[in-house]
């Protein structure tokens, strides 16, 4: 019996990374063109900084929280980036700390309005995520920025250092690299260590799991939900940078949105809104179905509002499963 | 002799493990106020709960008017013209007077609600009742005695109500205040609705009941009529009970044993310029009736609650605790009394539950040893006998007395030196209690400090070497196991100013 509750569970774990390869093999045999390498770097490319961004609200939403804010705060982040870059001259490796640091500021300023003066995360950051994207319009003067391109005079090796490359290995070319998603492997592992091998990623769960008992167990969980909402803060940051890396022109007042994407992928992967409980690896896979998902879809030849439709789809469903999931954990506890 | 409209005969109720009430018996007869007493946890809650259909009752019987009833939900009761008035009030506070008493049946004209009509009838109610309310009032603006007149309003409002429940109706209200509620009862009296009326202030009874139905352990211990006994035959009825634990008879603490802990003049809302002071090896009971401040002292003292004022020291130096983490620190540790809500992270494993307040221990460079964590609670889940499968199983499927033993050993991981048990036993069964008490016990002997707080008085007079007693949040006196009973504690937690 015991057993057989824990292959269950199991089953219930491996779900999402068996979405993910049923809608590839699907998409392989319906979609026209879909099994490429080119369009493996589409859906590797188009989860890049929805990916930074999921990574950084998987802690917020693990502490039972929201940050509403890390769409604006990314577009923010880049426009900020740019502006130093390209209206101050400062050098590119300065303007990139800049676009983290912006992100780490927003962050900071919303553990603060959180714990500190405990707002309901949702208010706080529905205040950030407009208070972001009217910043970066006042620095900019409404003003778009650019980051340089692949040929640009100066920091022309921005792009090949966070999106694509050409380079050879022995004699072999490798052409449109996608060094991106080695960037995306990398934060996805420091994230997945952060969440599930310190002594913050511990405290994550503690306080998602009973903030009061965590509270009472002598940790300054006001502290630590400052910390959280920082490091999401910094991962929308990143994104910020592989946002730029890809679409080069930063529009002021954009951005609205692009947070319910990585919501909707850290959903998918399997954590709960409740808090306490979900895995770095479920917001990995949980982005690449979306990313898979876009892709597959428009292989299909259905645009953008078919998309839409189906990831809303898959967000339901998702949840739906999250549920069946508890009521399953509650039945064994009751046997 | 008035008529008797409700008698209850040899009612059973099982709880999981727990065999709550046993043959109790009430009866209530037309225009009497019927007092039920008893210590915490003797079943009175319980049997009012099953009078007004929140439990079912699993055995006896239920008659009213001499016609046998079986009643299975609240609106059944309510039907039957059974109600109850809870102590914490079920009004909606963003409503009048008026929505309240007819929420769910309300006036309706044709498709709409008709609230002049429903203000009418609300006020002509309130009016025979000499209730001084306006119906369009919001209840948040009313205080809670007048929400509280409000509550009863509303029960009388269905025409059928003749059995009316008070639990502990005057525990918030002030002396005036109180004295408004017995004349009102009085009026219900009159009208002929018979009322049962739970208190643990027992100089109430005098004033306001005519007979006393005294319960005890899930037994009915007698049924008196209030003006042929006195106070002090009350209390002996109410803890009478055979001791199954022997009290303890002398304390294992030295006089002149060093003080571990010494708390000065604390004070905040709930607490009342409490002092006492904690000695190395001592196990000081801290006894009362429910709401007398215990856990509100225990909180405070442990940083829980924000305090007006108060100092702590421990080992004879001032330390300044303002948060959980600095009480931690200074080698204090607190069990609370619901350990889902406070104790545990219920949904997390139990190693990660053990180890919450010694994580830093564990951390090697950047990263959680988990070796380390598992063998270190698996240690400790053997030496105080956690019953778990694996120490990576979640908290939340093990027993009550598993859950309490991980708080625990949290804490004994921790390594406090004062620990604060706060209900140690309460929910779990007789094998783990005593399990629980054993190592109470051993720890002491370590040289631990322990700070317990019970609402069983054998419990307190077998583990205590010394008891405090609290009321309204004020320390009112201090017993020595030597002399310490349950008469004597009985007398100091119910003497209120």
């Amino acid at each position: 019996m015991d057993s057989q509750v824990k292959k269950k569970l199991n089953m219930q774990k491996l779900l999402a990374p068996l979405a993910l390869i049923i809608l590839y093999v699907f998409f392989s045999i319906f979609g026209n063109n879909f099994f490429s390498v080119d369009t493996l770097k589409n859906i590797l490319e188009s989860s890049y900084y929805i990916g930074f961004m999921a990574f950084g609200v998987t802690f917020v939403i693990i502490t039972g929280g929201i940050d509403l804010s890390i769409g604006t705060v990314m577009m923010c982040s880049a426009l900020i980036g740019a502006y130093v870059f390209k209206q101050l001259n400062w050098p590119l490796t300065i303007a990139l700390f800049v676009t983290v640091g912006v992100g780490a500021m927003f962050g900071l300023v919303n553990g603060l309005l959180i714990a500190k003066l405990e707002l309901p995360p949702f208010i706080a950051t529905l205040g950030t995520m407009m208070m972001s994207q009217g910043f970066g319009s006042i620095i900019t003067k409404v003003q778009s920025q650019t980051w340089p391109t692949a040929t640009a005079e100066i920091g022309s090796w921005f792009k090949k250092v966070f999106i694509r490359n050409t380079f050879y290995i022995g004699q072999t070319k490798f052409s449109g690299f996608p060094v991106g998603a080695f960037w995306l492997l990398a934060f996805f592992i420091i994230g997945a260590l952060l969440l599930h091998n310190t002594k913050f990623g511990r405290y994550t769960f503690a306080i998602g799991s009973n903030e009061e008992a965590a509270r009472l167990s002598g940790i300054n969980v006001s502290k630590w939900k400052v910390l959280v909402y920082t490091v999401c803060g910094i991962f929308a940051g990143l994104g910020g940078i592989f946002y730029a890396a890809a679409y080069t022109t930063i529009t002021p007042g954009t951005g609205n949105g692009q947070e319910l994407n990585a919501i909707a992928g850290v959903v998918i992967g399997g954590t709960s809104m409740a808090g306490g409980s979900g895995t770095m690896v479920g917001t990995l896979i949980g982005i690449f179905i979306m990313s898979v998902l876009k892709n597959g879809l428009s292989a299909c030849g259905l645009q953008a509002p078919w998309q839409t439709f189906f990831t809303g789809a898959v967000v339901i469903g998702a949840v739906l499963l999250d549920i069946q999931r508890t009521k399953a954990a509650n039945r064994v506890k009751k046997s | 002799m008035p008529e008797t409209i409700l008698s209850m005969t040899g009612i059973q109720k099982y709880f999981p493990g727990v065999h709550a009430l046993d043959g109790v018996d009430l009866e209530l007869r037309a225009g009497e106020v019927m007092a039920l007493v008893g210590e915490n946890g003797a079943g009175k809650s319980t049997l009012m709960k099953i009078l007004t259909g929140i439990y079912e009752k699993d055995g006896g019987k239920i008659e009213l008017f001499g016609k046998e009833v079986e009643i299975h939900s609240p609106y059944e009761a309510q039907q039957l013209g059974l109600c109850i008035i809870h102590q914490e009030l079920n009004l909606l506070r963003d409503l009048t007077v008026a929505e309240n008493i007819y929420i769910g049946r309300e006036t309706i004209h044709g498709l709409f609600l008709d609230k002049k009509e429903q203000n009418r009838r609300a006020q002509e109610l309130l009016d025979s009742l000499n209730i001084k309310i306006d119906a369009t009032t919001e209840v948040k603006r009313l205080t809670v005695a007048k929400q509280q007149m409000v509550e009863i309003a509303k029960a009388l409002s269905f025409p059928s109500t003749r059995v009316m429940v008070m639990d502990e109706p005057s525990s918030p209200l002030t002396d005036t205040e109180i004295q408004e509620l017995f004349t009102f009862i009085r009026e219900l009296k009159a009208k002929g609705v018979g009322v049962i009326y739970i208190s643990h202030r027992l100089d109430e009874l005098e004033q306001i009941s005519d007979r006393i139905t005294v319960m005890r352990d899930g037994h009915t211990v007698g049924m008196v009529e209030t003006k042929d006994i006195t106070l002090d035959q009350i209390i002996k009825m109410m803890v009478g009970r055979v001791i199954y634990e022997e009290p303890k008879s002398k304390s294992n603490v030295p006089d002149d044993a060093e003080i571990v802990l010494e708390v000065r003049h604390l004070i905040s809302d709930d607490v009342k310029d409490v002092s006492f002071v904690l000695r190395k090896g001592e196990i000081l009971g801290f006894a009362g009736l429910m709401g007398a401040g215990r856990t509100e002292t225990a909180r405070l003292l442990f940083g829980a609650d924000k305090r007006t004022s108060g100092e702590v020291l421990v080992n004879g130096k001032p330390v300044s605790i303002s948060s959980p983490e600095d009480a931690v620190k200074a080698g204090i540790g607190y069990l609370s009394e619901d350990r889902k809500q406070f104790g545990l992270c219920l949904g997390l494993s139990v190693c990660d539950n053990t180890v919450l307040p010694t994580l830093s221990d564990f951390v090697k460079g950047a990263f959680v040893d988990d070796r380390a964590i598992a063998k270190a609670t698996s240690e400790y889940v053997d030496k105080i006998g956690v019953k778990t499968p694996h120490v990576t199983t979640a908290a939340k499927s093990l027993s009550g007395g598993n859950q309490q033993k991980i708080v625990i050993a949290k804490w004994l991981l921790r390594n406090c030196d004062i620990l604060i048990f706060d209900e140690p036993t309460r929910g779990i069964d007789v094998g783990a209690k005593n399990e629980i008490y054993k190592l109470m016990n051993q720890l002491v002997s370590q040289g631990k400090s322990i700070i317990m707080i019970s609402s069983e008085m054998p419990e307190l007079l077998r583990m205590s070497d010394r008891i405090v007693v609290m009321c309204e949040g004020r320390l009112v006196g201090e017993l020595g196991i030597e002399d310490a009973n349950q008469e004597k504690i009985m007398s100091y937690a119910t003497m209120r100013e």
